[in-house]
């Protein structure tokens, strides 16, 4: 099966690994990712205000890319996943936005947010299963205590990203009991790591992930798991005394693959 | 209310998509907020503030700059207000205004380390610039 993929800037260059594995696992489970030619940076943060329009164009492009081929819009990074699923659904649901962002594409069809997008998460959950994504574990991560650190972007605002329970997710406890490792369960895991106020303060950052990171430890985690860069930074930069490991690197050492991805 | 403050409260109202008249000051917002310490005004007192067209005090305040967009606010707010988008709102009537970026791409080498991902910028940017 093949899938538009919009891998962002951050995993072309600080977060090679990321989009290394997931390409690689990818493979694994039988799925294709085709990259979309000349993607443009999502920008990062999606911008709430209505009359915002050019700034969301890239994103707008990407899935009307992924439209005119028929497939789904596949990200692993959990800020260009926020963005592409709040502008499209705007480009649903905000006529005015929609036609004002169509009067600059210029398509032969209106672009009306018709795209499906994907989470890789979501891929594994609702397209492949996580039971096909155990079978194919040969390497299971036993005596493991993982936690899940979710932050905000995967989950929010819920009404749009409708990934899972905004305060009760299950989607990558579910994936780390797939792969064979015990899945801990943290007050923290969906409270934000301090994001791009790392720049405007790092102190406030500096606060909000060490939070995380111990209540992550206070339950006998041994690792934090992440799908964002971002969170990974912040924990890091932070003091986290954990590893700090992506998830797709954790399934590409589960299925016995990690070495060929650092080929 | 004055004009001009008037209409800033209606585009602020407008581009939001933000009715402040829902909010029954429960504090949910603030309570449930990452950044309430660094913040001088807080979610639910930016609903409030622009309803009442008392929106000069915001326009200057560095709360503007320490919300995290993390939409807690958002999600957990029992009557839908979405206070986040309220504050990007004003936030915008900030930065918008000519010569009143909080922060530059000139800006940008001395908060850099060597691991900073390439997100945390173009994000920043985003946020505090037009
Ligand atoms: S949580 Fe909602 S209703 Fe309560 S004070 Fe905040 S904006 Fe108002
Ligand atoms: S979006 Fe901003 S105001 Fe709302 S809870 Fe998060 S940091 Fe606070």
């Amino acid at each position: 099966m093949k899938v538009s993929y919009f891998p962002g800037c951050t995993l072309k260059t600080k977060a090679k690994d990321l989009d290394a594995y997931a390409r690689k696992c990818a493979e694994i489970l039988g799925i294709t990712l085709e990259e979309i030619e000349n993607w443009q940076c999502c920008g990062g943060v999606f911008t709430t205000a209505r009359d915002e329009i050019a700034t969301k164009l890239s994103s707008v492009r990407a899935l009307n890319d992924a439209k005119e081929k028929n497939q789904a819009l596949v990200s692993v990074c959990s800020a260009c996943h926020n963005v592409l699923k709040q502008t499209n659904y705007a480009m649903q649901t905000d006529e005015e936005f929609a036609s004002r962002a169509n009067n600059y594409m210029q398509l032969d069809e209106a672009y009306l947010g018709e795209t499906q997008v994907l989470h890789y998460l979501e891929l594994l959950r609702d397209v492949v299963g996580f039971d096909k994504v155990a079978e194919k574990v040969v390497n299971p991560l036993k005596g493991k205590k993982i936690a899940a650190y979710y932050g905000c972007l995967l989950l929010r605002p819920n009404s749009v990203m409708k990934m899972d329970d905004p305060e009760n997710p299950t989607i990558i406890e579910d994936l780390i009991r797939a792969l064979g490792a015990e899945a801990v369960i943290y007050p923290y895991r969906n409270e934000c790591c301090g994001g791009y106020v790392a720049l405007e303060n790092p102190d406030s950052a500096k606060e909000k992930s060490l939070k995380v990171t111990n209540s992550a430890k206070n339950a006998e985690a041994d690792i934090i798991l992440t799908a964002c860069p971002l969170c990974k930074y912040n924990l890091e930069k932070n003091g986290a005394d954990i590893p700090v490991v992506y998830f797709t690197e954790l399934m590409a050492e589960a299925f016995g693959i990690k070495e060929d991805c650092n080929a | 209310m004055r004009k001009e403050i008037e209409n800033l409260q209606n585009e602020i109202i407008r581009i939001s998509g933000v009715n402040p008249r829902k909010c029954m000051r429960c504090g949910k917002c603030s309570g449930t907020c990452p950044a309430y310490d660094e913040m001088e005004y807080h979610p639910h007192q930016f609903v409030s503030m622009v309803e009442s067209g008392d929106i000069e005090p915001l326009l200057n305040s560095k709360s503007l700059y320490q919300c995290l967009t993390c939409f807690a606010c958002v999600d957990r707010c029992p009557r839908g207000v979405e206070p986040a988008k309220l504050i990007e709102a004003v936030r915008l009537a900030a930065v918008r205004k000519q010569g009143q970026n909080h922060m530059t791409a000139n800006d940008i080498p001395e908060k850099l380390d060597e691991d900073i991902p390439q997100q945390a910028l173009v994000s920043a940017l985003r946020k505090y610039s037009k």
